[in-house]
């Protein structure tokens, strides 16, 4: 079944698209083997913790297009996370010396009558107000659990106001009920593009597209020393730049999580290759991600040139540090493809990776290459990881976890996690950028910090001191996955 | 009036998930979509405290919950949570997603207070209303469901003891430092105040205590009316209002001679005894640094933008104006969708903002459109604006001096600071100095 359709109004979720699961508990060769062969199943917890949603998701990539408007159609309270996006965006401004703009995002307010009557003709009512406050080049409606179950006829008004107004008003599908898996919301977000702002290539340019959040620039340098140019999608650019990026000469995704929807419709719809390859984490995975983009790109010579200029810049340092950090004990927490290559860097640098709590697992990506599972790579190249564990955030099954097995170190990649590590006195960094640790370079980079980290022990052993613990005696006694039953097969792969 | 919202500034009716956490050793569980809660706490809240944030459980409502209904993986998730977490009272809170299928969510609770187990729910589903609208609800169900059942004694009044409805914890970002003074001084007055939220309180055992208050307080523009007015109706408790929040020495002294005189058991003289005290200390400070205010020659704020709800618009403008000495902006707006039985109050407030002048309000919920009245009406005087994060490039844009206020209060980090009484007077005094001085290379 193709996982790419530009017909369909709205893109299946992980689960149904990709098999996806957010409950598994194991090794992490284990669950390659699983997903492999086609008998992975997932597990349901009969007790949870908050999650985060699509709809969360859908609009941090949507709402740093720099002349979009956002409007989401729902109860005010979805609007909740509007500031924080503003406040991302606008500290991505100053890092690329873009004049400060606000984030220019309506909600529709949906109240308890128009659960009953209707809320199409706020949406109308918003859409306009949007465009004429913010005269933006496109507009993206977000949906949510009230407007979906209620079944508001989203695309009827988004198609209309298309008419009316003359730019693109696009309906992105992204209830938070659809999915346990709100990376579902990416894919929601990439789906709204392609199917309504990108067009159809005239041409093909030097320009590689970059899928990413929000990190440093660090693509530039290598690919203009290829000959080519660095686009990053989706924020910070503009409408009419997205519409182009059907003629780019090459798709990155700096996380398949993130982007393995739009790599995949770009490349099947408009034929523009997609990197499919390890990620670059850690001397392999950099090496094999290297040779698939000289390769994608017909840079082969120079890309080999670059693997040893780099090499020989890094590996003396990389020495020093793994002198210092082997031995280390390390537990990480972190979304999925990401999770995987940082304990690939880890164990590049000798830290022992104890285990990995990791926010969900597709067993396949849109391009249903096996070249591109990063978990795979990293259990064939570094060796099994015990304690492996699909577990979408559930801070209660982390601090269980963290309170056996006392890591020297541990690594988070998301909010509302560190805090656990912390409390109970372990080193914990938390590295924002996403490009942080990108290539050979960020060997060193992650490295450093951890060093640093590990040094810096007076704050958390004396918060250790002084903190107190929400979960019972009992709770911290029982096994992590006391909650964690119910397995159900996937079929959908 | 626009019911769309550019800017949102307060959260939905499951937003009182955050006056759960307020409560010492109380936490939700959330019956909701999966992102709700933590949305809630992106807006309201810095730091998860003791359990709330990524610790708050919540069904994390799915399809199959959607389409064949969520009480038995809500039943599933309050066993758990009794097991998992350690906490004093669990309060169910439901989302859209339960309160639009329609899960029996009372029955599924009653089904654990009849083991005898600390736990009460409230329907909250976003669309309902709003968190400054629900705050009262969850008062109301822990009131009812809680405290009415297991307070040892609710007939015998205790002389002197209140119970203060005065702070909607989170959406008031200075809530703790608020409700610290505001006990500091009903205490300092002779009372016992019940505090009910943050670390000044005596937590669920002191919610017990509730009925036996010899009279409640509000200090509300009008959340926490309708909770004194339960309080009222259930125990007898008769309760005083005051309207805005109290900042500085005229509206502090105003505030704490009127509650003396509200209680029948307070010493009046002992009361007044320590309010001059306290107004003398605060003046020392005023009249120290009035040359200040006089004669900075180089530019400093002369009218100000309120952008803030009721409760607070009302006692800042108040302060302002009569202590400060700087002058209300053509409109101040209120930003809390204030129900329309309140609002005429509000207006007429305003309308004698002091003894010589009146001031003008709106209300509305869409900031995109305060802002773009302000722009318009740019004022001459350099301006202050008391607002939110939102209000950054406006700020810029006017060449005005801003302190955000409320949520989103983004670029504040604020643990115990707080603008109520005469502490908070002085504090506010420093902070909107500290940012006009701070514009001076």
């Amino acid at each position: 079944m193709p996982k790419v359709n530009l017909n369909l109004t709205e893109v299946p979720v992980r689960e149904k698209r990709l098999g996806s699961i957010t409950g598994f508990a194991g090794t992490a060769g284990e669950l390659v083997d699983c997903s492999s062969s086609g008998c992975l199943k997932d597990g349901t917890r009969s007790f949870s913790q908050c999650m985060g949603c699509s709809s969360g998701n859908a609009f941090c990539q949507l709402s740093m297009i720099r002349d979009a408007a956002m409007v989401n159609h729902a109860p005010v309270g979805c609007a909740g996370d509007f500031f924080g996006y503003n406040f991302v965006y606008r500290v991505g401004q100053m890092e690329r010396d873009l004049p400060p703009a606000i984030g220019r995002y309506f909600n529709t307010n949906i109240e308890e009558m128009d659960t009953v009557f209707g809320a199409l003709s706020k949406l109308e009512k918003t859409i306009r107000l949007a465009y004429d406050r913010v005269k933006p080049n496109a507009i993206f409606v977000t949906t949510s659990c009230a407007s979906g179950i209620i079944g508001e006829d989203v695309e009827s008004v988004t198609d209309r106001m298309t008419k009316e107004l003359g730019i693109p008003v696009v309906n992105c599908v992204c209830e938070g009920f659809r999915s346990k898996i709100w990376t579902s919301g990416f894919d929601a977000a990439y789906h709204s593009i392609v199917r309504k702002i990108v067009k159809p290539p005239q041409k093909r340019t030097n320009k590689v597209n970059i899928i990413n959040f929000w990190g440093s620039d660090v693509f530039s340098k290598l690919l203009n020393r290829l000959g080519y140019e660095a686009n990053y999608v989706v924020p910070f650019s503009t409408v009419s730049q997205l519409e182009t990026i059907s003629e780019a000469a090459a798709t990155i995704q700096i996380c398949p999580t993130l982007g393995t929807y739009m790599g995949a419709a770009l490349e099947q719809v408009y034929g523009v290759p997609e990197i499919k390859a390890p990620m670059a984490y850690g001397l392999a995975g950099t090496d094999a991600w290297m040779r698939e983009l000289g390769r994608v790109l017909d840079r082969e010579d120079e890309i080999e040139e670059i693997i040893l200029e780099e090499r020989a810049a890094v590996l003396p340092k990389l020495e020093e540090y793994r002198a210092k950090l082997t031995g280390t004990t390390c537990y990480l927490t972190a979304g999925s493809a990401h999770g995987h290559a940082l304990i690939a860097l880890l164990r590049e640098l000798g830290i022992d990776v104890q285990g990995a709590a990791i926010f969900h697992h597709d067993p396949i990506y849109d391009n249903e290459s096996s070249a591109a599972d990063m978990l795979d790579h990293t259990v064939k190249t570094y060796g099994d990881i015990k304690g492996y564990n699909v577990c979408n955030k559930q801070a209660y099954e982390l601090v269980n976890i963290l309170n056996r097995v006392r890591p020297d170190l541990m690594i988070a990649r998301h909010g509302g996690m560190t805090l656990w590590g912390a409390k109970l006195g372990i080193p914990t960094l938390l590295i924002g950028d996403e490009h942080f640790s990108w290539g050979y370079q960020g060997l060193l980079n992650y490295a450093e910090r951890i060093l640093e980290t590990l040094d810096n022990r007076e704050f958390v052993t004396n918060l250790a001191k002084h903190s107190s613990m929400p979960y019972t005696k009992w709770w911290l006694e029982q096994d992590p996955y006391t909650f964690l039953g119910g397995s159900t097969h996937v079929k959908a792969y | 009036m626009s019911k769309l919202i550019e800017q949102p500034r307060y959260s939905c009716a499951l937003g009182v998930q955050q006056t759960v956490i307020a409560i010492q050793r109380a936490v939700p569980i959330v019956h909701a979509g999966p992102g709700c809660s933590t949305k809630i706490h992106s807006l309201l809240g810095q730091g998860e405290g003791y359990a709330g944030g990524s610790t708050i459980p919540c069904t994390n409502a799915s399809e199959s919950e959607v389409v064949f209904g969520g009480e038995k993986k809500l039943k599933g998730v309050i066993d758990g949570a009794f097991k998992v977490i350690d906490a004093d009272l669990f309060v169910v809170l439901t989302g859209c997603t339960s309160d639009i299928v329609g899960d029996d969510v009372g029955q599924v609770t009653r089904e654990f207070q009849n083991l005898g187990k600390p736990i009460v729910f409230a329907e909250t589903g976003g669309f309902k209303s709003n968190n400054y609208v629900s705050h009262d609800l969850i008062i109301k169900a822990i009131i009812e469901q809680y405290v009415d059942r297991y307070a040892p004694a609710k007939d015998q009044v205790i002389p002197g003891l209140v119970n203060v409805f005065a702070s909607i914890p989170y959406q008031d970002p200075y809530w703790i430092g608020n409700l610290q003074e505001i006990k500091r001084l009903l205490t300092g007055i002779g009372l016992t105040p019940n505090i009910l939220f943050g670390p000044e309180s005596g937590g669920v055992s002191e919610w017990l205590t509730v009925p036996q208050a010899e009279f409640n307080i509000v200090v509300s523009a009008w959340p926490g009316l309708k909770s004194a007015k339960l309080l009222k109706r259930k125990y007898g408790t008769p309760f005083y209002h005051f309207p805005y929040l109290p900042v500085g020495g005229l509206e502090t002294g105003r505030f704490l001679r009127e509650v003396a005189a509200f209680g029948d058991s307070v010493d009046r003289e002992k009361a007044e005894k320590f309010i001059a005290d306290e107004e003398r200390k605060f003046y020392t400070h005023i009249e120290r640094t009035a040359d200040f205010m006089l004669e900075f020659r180089y530019g400093i704020p002369r009218v100000f933008y309120t952008i803030l709800d009721a409760t607070y618009a009302v006692g800042f403008s108040k302060y302002l104006l009569n202590e400060l000495g700087i002058l209300p902006a053509d409109v101040q707006y209120i930003v809390d969708d204030t129900p329309e039985q309140y609002r005429e109050g509000i207006r007429e407030q305003f309308r004698r903002i002091s003894d010589r002048r009146s001031a003008k309000v709106e209300f509305s919920v869409d900031g995109g459109e305060i802002q773009e009245n302000i722009r318009k009406s740019s004022p001459k005087q350099r301006a202050l604006i008391l607002g939110s994060g939102w209000e950054r490039d406006l700020a810029v844009d006017i060449g005005a001096d801003l302190l955000p206020v409320s949520v989103p209060i983004t670029y504040r980090l604020v643990l115990n600071c707080g603008y109520a009484g005469y502490n908070g007077g002085l504090r506010l005094i420093e902070d909107i100095y500290d940012r006009v001085l701070g514009t001076y290379r």
